[in-house]
């Protein structure tokens, strides 16, 4: 006999539970952990070394390349000596709670107060999938345009911080602040927009005053 | 665009309600999909039926899909329109000032099944 089971359960929901694990255990170790989301080419992986290399003295830091297939980005970070793994993403669009869980298995969490994952390019997934990151950043670069707020709602509403990258190139593209912050806006209250770039280094030191804060308050709630 | 990761949550989600309700077979499964919520719904039903044969509890179940229709919401005039059609301008005050009421779930809604 067939009976009826009414579940009402959003099909990521098996996603949001690992993601509470795994939050929950970056507690305990007190490992604080940064997805960091963007297309592709906006400058995930440039900032990830200009924020390494300001930090590393402070932190001990881990990343988890998932950005592109080969182990390109993996050996850039590499470079900078910090712990590094490249999780092989390849023909995926985004990063779930399972797949994250498994690379900081093997990450090793042993001894690192700072992870970062350099999630897959793509502005839409990835925000609808919660890999049990403490702080959710998105990057969107100058020139992919000041409406991209109307067209990924959902990246923008999810997002704990805006970092508006290549501000180096606003001389050469239309991009409106006040448009973007008003745009920004209607998707997401209070995450404040920061503007800088990794390139030139300008104004990067807002993006790292910011993270070290909020780390700072993390720790002391936890 | 990641449908069969779509449907592997799926099936990891009713392996979990199977468990705790010691579900012997599942008859028929009945999700209910936006319309924007970006999953294409043929594409769905062939991944589906890819991974069903795969999966022991679910070789059986039927895919029962139910549309829920995108609506946004004018906060300038507060009306409430189809969003496929108009996109995110208010076709009755052209506000910009508008947000999606509904029409982006992807929700198991129930399934029918046998318990031992
Ligand atoms: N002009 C400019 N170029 C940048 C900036 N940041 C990154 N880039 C360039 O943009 C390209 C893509 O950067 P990358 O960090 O690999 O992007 P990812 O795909 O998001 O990891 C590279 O050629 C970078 O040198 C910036 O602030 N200004
Ligand atoms: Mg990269
Ligand atoms: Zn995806
Ligand atoms: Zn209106």
């Amino acid at each position: 006999m067939l009976e009826i089971y009414e579940t009402k359960e959003r099909v990521t929901a098996d996603n949001d539970k690992a993601a509470a694990e795994t939050r929950e255990k970056l507690k305990e170790n007190k490992t604080f952990f940064v997805n960091l989301m963007a297309s592709p080419g906006a400058g995930k992986t440039t900032l990830l070394k200009r924020t390494i290399a300001a930090l590393k003295d402070s932190f001990r830091i881990g990343v988890m390349e998932a950005d592109v297939d080969s182990a390109v980005d993996a050996a850039e970070i590499a470079k900078t000596g910090v712990r590094v793994i490249q999780l092989h993403s390849g023909g995926l669009c985004h990063m779930d709670a399972d797949m994250t869980q498994r690379g900081l298995e093997k990450l090793d969490l042993e001894g690192l107060d700072l992870v970062f994952l350099e999630n897959i390019g793509n502005l839409v997934c990835p925000a609808e999938f919660d890999v049990g990151a403490q702080m959710k950043a998105m990057i969107l670069s100058v020139p992919e345009g000041d409406d991209k707020p109307l067209k990924y709602p959902l990246m923008f509403k999810v997002s704990d911080v805006v970092l508006v990258n290549k501000i180096d190139a606003l001389p050469v593209f239309d991009f409106d602040k006040e448009r973007f912050e008003k745009n920004v806006r209607t998707r997401n209250e209070k995450a404040p927009v920061i503007y800088l770039s990794a390139a030139t280094g300008e104004n990067c030191k807002a993006w790292i005053a910011y993270l070290k804060e909020t780390i700072e308050n993390w720790r002391q709630s936890a | 665009m990641h449908e069969l990761s779509i449907v592997t949550h799926v099936a990891k989600t009713l392996d979990e309600i199977a468990e705790e309700n010691k579900l012997t077979k599942i008859g028929s499964v009945t999700l209910e999909i936006g319309e924007v919520s970006g999953i294409i719904t043929d594409y769905f039903v062939d991944c589906w039926n890819y991974f069903k044969v795969k999966h022991p509890l679910l070789k059986e179940a039927e895919l029962k899909l139910e549309t829920i229709d995108a609506i946004t919401f004018c906060e300038d005039c507060k009306q409430e329109y189809k969003t496929i059609e108009y996109g995110r301008i208010c076709p009755y005050c052209h506000s910009e000032h508008t947000y999606l009421l509904q029409g982006n779930e992807c929700n198991i809604k129930e399934i029918e099944a046998e318990n031992e």
